[in-house]
């Protein structure tokens, strides 16, 4: 879910709303004049607030730009989980960017913390899908940004969303390729919800992992959508059962199925079993 | 150190606008307006102080104009007005 | 035969046994001119100081208003205003609610015009004033219920009663709407004033749309009238109503409104025949919106709706999803157009809404209310009245009443209002005490208390998050540090009255 990363009241409240991920935004929706401000509210509250189980994303402003590199800087001392790079045209984009999070994790000693999302808006974008997808370990998901993709490709944005099924399929294509998330655009009107529902249900038959969103009243269709299945929710079970049988041998090291399990993996299985309480598919008792 | 006027934050509701404008005396004088002066009242107060006395700026009177704000969004304006007033970052 | 004649000598004696007098034909005139120029003849239409004058009004009295027209009202100012005029001092002003607009009262308690207040809320500058210690005699403050109560078993005795109404007819025959051209001012049942008009020695109708004898069918009786005034306005129609369905945008009320209403719907009293009332505000408000998709899903009829009826539940009424509206007073203008058009929305003096005295009173016939609520304690009790900031800023209104009566009470409230928390270790005030409240819902859980494991093990089985009450207070310390003791003097500027006429607790003043 978007937050505008000027707006303390929205950022605070963000997670009652249960999002899995919520990505605060130091870009689109902070003009030039309070970027400086913005940056540190998004600091300070990274630092503080208790966002739970929740991904933390930041939206930061392209490199080339005055407020970039600080961006970096700053997200990354709070401990963001993801950066998300926006108008990702190239894979040295994506390098750049690992080089000044590289240089800010080795001043704070924890090198290899936090992840990258690169949002593709571009027609260049799109034909570099792959190469972004792959041009960093630290990729966790590319995303889809349909505005500035459909000004570049000259095409106007219509309900069915036409236009953008080339771009939306690259995506999923080039994501699965790597092994990481596909994310799909924003949908910003907000009284149709009839197009909004068709337009999740598009992208998921598509094979997009989730749907950006902009305001919480938005959450509860993209969950329907995605409610998660049985066999998921196996698998979450499998790897909640694998921590707890790690904690009992007191390794760290937790492995199902013969594989290694990391972080973000333990996060995902956490949501879909949240998922899965929340849509009523699944009671607390059967998970103990 | 020179101090200008500057301003961050805003007047909408969980946030908190600060001012800061230079003083004739050496301290930080804090004038705070709050939506929830009786119960949090001191601590913004002793927030706005600790974050500034980190940020090293004296002689300073701030006017604080408080909608409800959390301590940590109270840290961010106050980080802010007082980058803005001394043209010193704390990102580089 | 025996003719009257005959019989005179007989009806004599008897009268006289009886201490009666004899008829005397002679003494009847009968009026023969066309009915339509008797209103004029017998017409109760008085300018405000003839009928304060004949009322017989006295320093030290008690008068009373009602708040059917909210925000709007303009009665109270303009009959104090009147009464200062007058040279009238030390009157007990007892309103079933006060509001904003009634900050022109500071002056006259200032003069000594009004020297005691009760009501069932205060709210604005007025408020802020008497929190401060404006008043030398405390505010007294009941619930609706329990102010229907204490009007009918004499505790709170009204010698003249002024009732703001939308349409009279010269008799005094009046409604909360009106069926003339002229309407001005509509707020639907006048169920708040009812008591009034029963119980006041003297009453006084202000309207501003005086109609045609006989404004029928009417909700206060000319039989209770003695006076009518006719005034440019009664309220600000703007104020009073709003036009349509308040559908509330706010991310915060829609997620509070669609968990209250999982907790109804799994509670095990949602099934055929239920009956419900909501609170004003917008999340118990538009709970009413996700109960009706599941009421209609699962073949549910609600028997009545009760309280301060909406739109949302005239809809509802007018879908066939609930059978009656039993209205005490109308929150919006749908509501006050049904309740003038339809026989099966009910308007209910606020004695047959609430009280405690009444085992036949609506509220011991309701299984669900769902109601808001200024801060809650870890005992589950309920402050409506007073801000955590220990100024006055609200109204008690039915709560106490229907969380005492009602099968199962939900509380919805947010855990923090910026940095201001809702659940906390005590309530400033207590209001609804914890052991007449069920369910709190907050937007980081749900808490039950304790004393129902029954319903706590029902929502569980729902799926819904049920948290500990002291979980949810600690989180919202975790979000907001701990508040600063309130700085209160020690004088009483208020006391709040259980409904069953025991004295509950009482309103310090605040020193700033």
């Amino acid at each position: 879910m978007f937050v505008p990363g000027n707006n303390p009241a929205m950022m605070q409240d963000a997670f009652i709303y249960g999002p899995d991920s919520i990505m605060l935004d130091l870009e689109d929706s902070v003009t030039m004049a309070e970027k400086d401000a913005a940056r540190l509210l998004v600091y300070n509250a990274l630092k503080t607030i208790d966002y739970g189980n929740t991904e933390m994303v930041v939206r930061v402003n392209p490199l080339n730009t005055p407020y970039g590199k600080k961006d970096v800087e700053a997200v990354v001392k709070a401990g963001v989980h993801v950066i998300r790079m926006p108008k990702t045209e190239t894979a040295d984009e994506i390098r750049e960017l690992e080089a000044e999070i590289e240089k800010v994790e080795t001043e704070l000693g924890c090198v290899g913390r936090t992840q990258i999302m690169a949002a593709i808006e571009s027609t260049l974008g799109v034909i570099n899908a792959y190469a972004i997808a792959t041009a960093s370990k630290r990729m966790m998901g590319i995303a889809l940004g349909a505005e500035d993709y459909c000004a570049n490709l000259k095409a106007q944005r219509t309900p069915d969303g036409m236009e953008l099924l080339m771009a939306r399929q690259t995506i999923v294509v080039a994501a699965r390729a790597a092994g990481i998330d596909a994310l799909d655009t924003v949908y910003s009107n907000l009284n149709d919800m009839e197009t909004f529902r068709k337009e999740v249900e598009l992208i998921k038959t598509l094979g997009f992992d989730g749907k950006s969103i902009i305001n919480p009243r938005q959450i509860e269709v993209v969950n329907e959508v995605f409610a998660p299945t049985e066999k998921a929710i196996e698998k979450a079970m499998g790897i909640i059962a694998a921590i707890k049988e790690a904690e009992k041998r007191g390794s760290g090291v937790i492995s199902y199925k013969g594989k290694m399990v990391d972080r973000p993996v333990v996060l995902r299985a956490q949501r879909t079993i949240e998922l899965a309480i929340a849509s009523g598919i699944l009671t607390k008792e059967e998970l103990s | 150190m020179e101090i200008k006027n500057a301003s961050a934050g805003t007047f909408e509701s969980g946030d908190i606008f600060i001012q800061i404008a230079p003083s004739t005396t050496s301290g930080v004088t804090i004038d705070l307006d709050s939506t929830v002066a009786f119960q949090f009242g001191e601590q913004i107060k002793r927030v706005i102080a600790d974050t500034l006395q980190e940020l090293n700026v004296t002689g300073v009177e701030v006017k604080a104009t408080d909608k409800g704000a959390l301590d940590c969004t109270i840290r961010a304006r106050v980080t802010a007005a007082a980058v803005r007033a001394t043209g010193v970052d704390v990102w580089k | 035969m025996s003719n009257i004649k005959d019989r005179a000598q007989l009806i004599s004696e008897v009268a006289k046994r009886m201490n009666k007098n004899v008829y005397d034909d002679a003494r009847t005139i009968k009026t023969i001119s066309h009915k339509s120029e008797l209103p004029k003849e017998v017409s109760k239409v008085v300018t405000l100081e003839e009928a304060i004058r004949g009322t017989g009004l006295k320093d030290g009295m008690t008068i009373s208003f009602h708040h059917h027209f909210r925000g709007g009202d303009k009665v109270v100012n303009m009959v104090v205003a009147k009464l200062a005029e007058m040279g009238f001092k030390n009157l007990h002003l007892a309103a079933s609610s006060l509001q904003d607009v009634h900050a022109p009262l500071i002056e006259h308690i200032k003069n000594g015009v009004i020297t005691e207040i009760s009501t069932s809320g205060m709210r604005g500058e007025l408020a802020t004033e008497v929190s401060h210690g404006l008043m030398d005699k405390p505010v007294v403050f009941r619930s609706h219920g329990g102010r229907g109560s204490a009007i009918a078993t004499g505790d709170l005795h009204i010698d003249v009663a002024f009732l703001g109404a939308s349409s009279c007819d010269p008799a005094g025959n009046s409604c909360g709407y009106s069926r003339s051209e002229n309407a001005k001012s509509i707020c639907g049942s006048l169920g708040y004033a009812l008591p009034d008009a029963q119980y006041a020695d003297k009453v006084v109708i202000l309207t501003d749309d005086l109609v045609a004898y006989p404004n029928t069918p009417n909700s206060i009786s000319e039989r209770n009238v003695d006076y009518v005034v006719v005034v440019d306005s009664v309220g600000d129609s703007s104020k009073i109503a709003s036009g349509a369905i308040r559908d509330t945008k706010n991310p915060r009320d829609i997620l509070l409104a669609k968990q209250a209403a999982k907790v109804i719907i799994n509670s095990g009293y949602f099934k055929d025949g239920f009956s419900i009332q909501t609170g004003s505000g917008g999340a118990s408000l538009a709970a009413v919106k996700y109960i009706r998709e599941s009421m209609i899903q699962q073949g549910i009829k609600a028997s009545f709706a009760l309280g301060g009826i909406t739109a949302h539940m005239v809809k509802l009424h007018e879908e066939g999803l609930i059978e009656r509206l039993i209205d005490v007073q109308s929150f919006d203008k749908v509501a006050a157009e049904s309740i003038k058009t339809d026989p099966m929305h009910k308007e209910v003096t606020a004695n047959e809404y609430a009280s405690a005295d009444e085992p036949g009173s609506a509220t011991h016939f309701l299984d669900i209310v769902i109601l808001s609520a200024l801060e809650v304690d870890t005992n589950f009790n309920v402050n409506v009245l007073v801000g955590s900031d220990g100024i006055i800023r609200g109204a008690i209104g039915g709560h106490p009443d229907t969380a005492a009566d009602s099968a199962l009470s939900i509380i919805v409230c947010p855990l923090l209002r910026g940095r201001i928390p809702c659940v906390v270790d005590n309530v400033t005030t207590l209001i609804t005490p914890g052991s007449t409240v069920d369910v709190v819902v907050t937007e980081y859980g749900i808490a039950v208390n304790p004393r129902r494991p029954e319903l706590a093990e029902r929502l569980k089985a729902a799926g819904l998050n049920i948290v500990d009450i002291h979980a949810l207070k600690d989180r919202a310390k975790s979000i907001i540090g701990e508040a600063a003791e309130l700085p209160f003097g020690d004088k009483v500027v208020g006391v709040v009255m259980n409904r069953d006429g025991s004295v509950m607790d009482v309103i310090k003043n605040i020193v700033d």
